[in-house]
């Protein structure tokens, strides 16, 4: 019920995958609100992983949905936080202290697997070597191509950009490296003649 | 040769012209009298006497001005001009690469003396005197691709080639058709080309990227790309789109002449000695229609071209809504005669417009 499948799409659009046990030394599991399902799915499927996986969890909407179930998991640690932004430090020190042989399983909404992917990459670790599974919400992270503000979980199209209010429509084209797609000014052409905003994929 | 440098303007009263020597040599970029994608790479060494493709970086009349607006707009806009950290080496081999061509091909106006690693550039037409330590970034006001890019014309894009693709790891970009630098950074050759419709699919990019990443030390290559442009503006980045979008509908039938302008790219790609890197310089050529059409061939094949055009291509490059009144207003300067192959002017052989 959490899984979506997105339409294809350009080059530049990340492709999400399913996430599976691989060999190494530690896990690393970062996931947010539905993309808890996705862990719990994964630890089935190898009961030996939990021991040596260290999990991040945002539960964003899902208040305390999956917590019973993740703490059951019996994971090295686990932590829970309020926030991806609030973790990010605690995430980079994670990073830091890695050695080889770490794997990385990213979970949840694009926006989390998108930021915890550019800080994985920061840390040496090609993005092709990250696994990644998309469940909940297909909100996005936006950036205004033009006051280069980020806007998260924009649901609509056009959308107005949280920083300097112009109506943006909703892009395909996404960056890595800002974690981000691109949004562009929808009325440049014709000043005030903004589209009826669209949930998106409806 | 001596060029004459035009004090002008590519914003607000605009007043960017080209002199008959501009439009003789203007780049038209249609060879036939239609146009969709190809791979139409050929090799850049040299061409006729005074073309733009004669030299390696080719300068105009306009070099003075232009490089004036980028200097405008890297004030207003910083991240115009970008480059990660491993590509500093490449940097310093496209100044090497600049200057070494700009002061053979054109003595005149520029000298490079080199002794060792201590080199002294002269800039005329910028006025510009500097000696400095070569991979030294201390001795130079920027790093050494911006440094040397706010001397050129064209945007650059430098291009780490790892993992057979080729890598948009560093760029000085201001006079772009409506693409931005700082979200296509670090992207790939196929994530930075998502958003063109109907080239993947045709197998274009596999093509180019395999001709690209095999470009030798030496033998640069050369293609032509195109869009229409409202007005002599070269900065017409997606950043600024909010601000420069709506001068598209200024566009009447009594202005379009001097208006619309045919934006062309002389795309040039040469290999870098030190750090395997590719560099991309992008130039951007500006011709209003009403200057076009007086050379006869031009103004017969280009109302075919965008009259012919795919919808989505008109769309991509973002002239649409504007097709009828473009197509209408250079019907006039069609009169169904044949034109000749190539993209030449042939101005002795060609016939007149017959009325």
């Amino acid at each position: 019920m959490s899984k979506f499948e997105f339409p294809e799409s350009i080059n530049s659009r990340p492709v999400w995958g399913t996430l599976e046990p691989r060999p190494g030394k530690s896990h690393l599991m970062i996931a947010d609100a539905e993309g808890a399902e996705a862990l719990l799915e994964l630890a089935k499927a190898d009961d030996r992983l939990m021991s040596k996986s260290t999990i991040l969890y945002f539960p964003k909407g899902t208040g305390e949905t999956y917590l019973e179930d993740l703490e059951n998991l019996g994971a090295a640690q686990l932590y829970v936080g309020p926030s991806y932004s609030a973790a990010v430090a605690r995430l980079r020190r994670i990073l830091q202290d890695a050695h080889m042989g770490l794997q990385i399983y990213l979970s949840g909404t694009e926006s989390l697997m998108g930021q915890a992917m550019r800080e994985a990459a920061d840390a040496g670790i090609p993005h092709s070597a990250i696994q990644t599974e998309h469940r909940g919400s297909v909100a996005r992270r936006m950036q205004c191509v033009h006051c280069k503000g980020i806007t998260d979980d924009v649901m609509t199209d056009p959308f107005v950009c949280s920083h300097c209010g112009l109506n943006l429509f909703v892009r395909d084209h996404y960056s890595r490296r800002i974690a981000a797609y691109q949004g562009v000014c929808v009325d440049a052409e014709n000043p005030g003649n903004v589209p009826e905003p669209v949930e998106l994929y409806s | 040769m001596t060029i004459q440098f035009n004090d002008e303007t590519f914003r607000d009263d605009y007043t960017f012209r080209n002199s008959q020597w501009a439009i003789d040599r203007f780049p038209f970029p249609f060879h036939e009298d239609s146009y969709m994608y190809s791979v139409n790479m050929e090799q850049h060494q040299g061409g006729p006497a005074g073309s733009v493709f004669e030299k390696r970086f080719d300068v105009d009349e306009h070099y003075v001005s232009e490089m004036k607006d980028r200097a405008l707009v890297l004030a207003e806009d910083p991240l115009r001009c970008q480059c990660l950290p491993h590509m500093t080496l490449a940097g310093w081999d496209l100044l090497e690469l600049i200057m070494v061509s700009k002061s053979e091909d054109y003595p005149d106006l520029f000298e490079l003396h080199r002794e060792g690693n201590n080199w002294h550039w002269i800039n005329k037409p910028l006025g510009i005197d500097h000696k400095f330590v070569f991979l030294d970034e201390t001795t130079l006001p920027y790093g050494p691709m911006e440094y040397i890019t706010r001397q050129s014309q064209g945007d650059f894009a430098v291009l780490d080639q790892r993992d057979d693709n080729l890598w948009m790891d560093a760029g000085m970009v201001t006079t772009q058709a409506d693409w931005s630098l700082d979200f296509d950074i670090g992207m790939n050759f196929f994530e930075w080309h998502a958003p063109v419709p109907k080239a993947n699919e045709m197998g274009i990019f596999v093509r180019a990227l395999k001709f690209l990443l095999n470009i030798q030390q030496g033998t640069p290559a050369r293609r032509l790309n195109w869009t229409m442009t409202v007005n002599p503006l070269l900065d017409t980045s997606p950043e600024n789109y909010h601000k420069w979008g709506v001068q598209k509908t200024t566009l009447t039938p009594e202005n379009i002449g001097t208006k619309q302008h045919l934006r062309v790219e002389l795309q040039t790609f040469f290999r870098l000695p030190r750090s395997n890197a590719l560099v991309f310089p992008i130039r951007c050529y500006l011709i209003s229609l009403q200057d076009l059409v007086t050379v006869p061939k031009w103004g017969r094949r280009l109302h075919r071209v965008i009259r012919d055009l795919p919808v989505e291509l008109a769309t991509y490059k973002g002239f649409i809504d504007n097709r009828p009144m473009i197509v209408d207003y250079l019907s006039q300067f069609d009169d169904g005669l044949p034109t000749s192959d190539g993209i030449w002017p042939d101005k002795n052989t060609e016939p007149p417009l017959q009325t």
